[in-house]
């Protein structure tokens, strides 16, 4: 049983990281590590459907956005929504949520969302599942600005209780690790890398194709519902194109980097882009060395991060971790190299 | 061979790709126990009359009965279910997995584990390769490692009817040999096949009968060995006159 003593160290390692943090570092590093448990929240919910079941949604964004508008709009005072969405309806007027079940709420709205959506769009394979999971972000925009009494259109969602910290975050992190964890070396999660694999072949042995994409991609939507309420809690006030092609291709990014079909890919990427450009967004103001003065360069830094894009994606085109995990000597696999593996489901 | 109903019994069946009619009527029916061969030249509908017997295609009309059931309206993983397994050509395996979680794939229809554990082993003495390459992902197996994988992938599912497509395509003569001494063996163990095959002399070697398709339609049929020494076999290959 080394897996469970794995996870509680890690555990025990992330609490004393989440309520420990603050006291020895300063608000900026509390912000840079909040931020980067937030992505990694968002990559990994974004891997289940994208990197391990090989639908590469351009989407998903959109629920990140339907997560953070819902759980914004359950969790103002009854004050606040008179003040700010004086046309909401009356079903969604009267109360306010606390943060965990408004969190709670925003996943399983998205992952709602993401059943409606899924069921014709699963069907769909390549280049047509991520442009028309392309045109479900687009409509989510749309709604969000148009939806006025809900989200008070292209002006600024605000007043939402800055509730989100980083005991919160790193909490969430943790689930969202372990029950991706699981689904993913499951033999549901052999499923899924199946039909990323080859569909036909998958069909031929008797998998679902549409049943374990969909599964994939509304699993991924409520995560990715939690991760927008944390957002949402996180900046206070928001508006439509928060949730748009920026953020998408950011995490885009941080998943392909990482290496889409693992994990602990999936976080070292979210790591590796995170410190990265806070590093350069420090070299951008210019510095002195001696008696050379190097100007402020704005923009540098995104320069930059694309180079090392480019040229991450031409040495290693898998990504940093490919299709492998980062176990520290714990994995599942070594732990038993028997031929006897027919029994061990 | 008195038996009143074949296992696998194929009427009329007609499928289109848009404006192309793949196969236009085909008839043909496999009994319980028997090898046979499906052959002829390329685009004659080998491959397609397979995958639509498998749900992998759909028919446009005929039907299609397997085991009483009438299939040509399900889908592949319900067929599969049913007892039809279908090794597709170009052995498609699921590269970025290994060799054991292709095998246990394999069985995912099936809620035996002492079965697939059963079967697993006698993977092991059918293809002795997949206990070498165990661990190993099955995208860096060699073209006939990969083949004996495919082959053993859709046996894990236990069929009562296994559809075989081009089983020595891609992989080196000397395996081919190999690959065609185990299906001898299955043959001996009593496994129902349904064979595509370039090689036709390795395909008539195997099937106790054949149907030689030629632009959609049957064009040939009997009893293999006597197949063997016709004419008319080659003469549908090399699309001569009728």
């Amino acid at each position: 049983m080394r897996i469970p003593l794995a996870i509680a160290a890690a555990i025990v390692l992330a609490a004393i990281v989440a309520f420990g943090a603050p006291h020895v570092v300063g608000d900026y590093f509390v912000r840079v590590l909040l931020l980067i448990a937030l992505n990694s929240i968002l990559v990994l919910s974004l891997s289940l459907s994208n990197g391990f079941t090989g639908v590469f949604s351009l989407g998903h964004v959109g629920f990140i956005g339907a997560g953070a508008y819902a759980a914004g709009i359950l969790s103002l005072t009854v004050q606040q929504k008179k003040a700010l969405l004086p046309h909401l309806p009356d079903l969604l007027n009267w109360f306010s949520l606390p943060f965990l079940p408004a969190t709670l709420a925003a996943g399983l709205f998205a992952a709602i969302l993401a059943v409606i959506v899924g069921y014709p769009l699963m069907r769909l394979s390549g280049y047509f599942v991520s442009v028309a999971t392309m045109g479900f972000l687009i409509i989510v925009n749309v709604v969000l600005i148009n939806a006025s009494d809900f989200t008070r259109g292209a002006r600024t969602f605000t007043g939402v209780p800055l509730a989100t910290t980083l005991p919160w975050v790193i909490g969430w992190l943790a689930v969202t690790l372990l029950v991706l964890s699981r689904l993913v070396y499951s033999p549901f999660g052999r499923r899924m890398k199946a039909v990323r694999d080859d569909t036909i072949a998958a069909s031929a042995v008797g998998i679902s194709v549409l049943r374990a994409r969909l599964l994939a991609f509304v699993i991924g939507a409520f995560f990715a519902g939690v991760g927008g309420s944390l957002y949402a809690h996180y900046l206070g006030s928001f508006s439509p194109n928060t949730f748009y092609f920026a953020m998408t291709m950011n995490l885009i990014a941080m998943l392909v980097l990482g290496g889409m079909g693992s994990l602990s890919g999936a976080i070292i990427g979210v790591v590796c882009v995170s410190i990265l450009s806070e590093l350069l967004r420090g070299f951008e103001r210019g510095f002195t060395i001696g008696d050379f003065t190097v100007p402020a360069l704005f923009g540098a830094s995104q320069i930059v991060l694309g180079f090392l894009f480019i040229l991450i994606m031409i040495f290693r085109p898998k990504g940093i971790m490919g299709d492998r995990e980062l176990t520290f000597g714990l994995s599942r696999r070594s732990a038993n190299h028997n031929h006897k593996e027919g029994k061990d489901r | 061979m008195a038996t009143a109903d074949p296992l696998l019994r194929v009427d009329n069946l007609e499928v289109s790709f848009g404006a192309v009619r793949a196969l236009k009527g085909i008839s043909l029916d496999v009994r319980e126990g028997e090898v046979i061969a499906l052959v002829g030249a390329n685009g004659a509908g080998k491959s397609t009359t397979l995958r639509s017997i498998s749900g992998l295609a759909r028919a446009k009309s005929g039907t299609i009965t397997f085991a009483g059931t009438v299939i040509n309206k399900r889908t592949a993983p319900q067929i599969v279910r049913l007892g039809l397994a279908h090794s597709p050509e170009g052995r498609r395996l699921f590269g970025g997995l290994s060799v054991a979680e292709n095998l246990r794939l394999g069985a995912c229809t099936r809620s035996d584990p002492d079965g697939v554990a059963r079967d697993t082993e006698r993977m092991f003495t059918l293809f002795p390769i997949l206990r070498e390459r165990w661990r190993q992902l099955a995208g860096t197996l060699s073209g006939g490692e990969q083949q004996q994988l495919a082959l053993a992938r859709a046996l894990m599912a236990a069929p009562r009817l296994l559809l075989l497509d081009e089983p020595s395509l891609g992989v080196a003569p000397l395996l081919v040999r190999h690959i065609f001494d185990a299906l001898a063996e299955l043959k001996r163990q009593g496994m129902t096949m349904l064979l595509v095959e370039q090689n036709i002399a390795l395909a008539l070697e195997l099937a106790d009968r054949a149907y030689v398709l030629r632009t959609g339609k049957v064009a040939l049929s009997g009893i293999a060995s006597e197949l063997r020494s016709d004419d008319r076999v080659a003469q549908a290959y090399l699309g001569a006159a009728e």
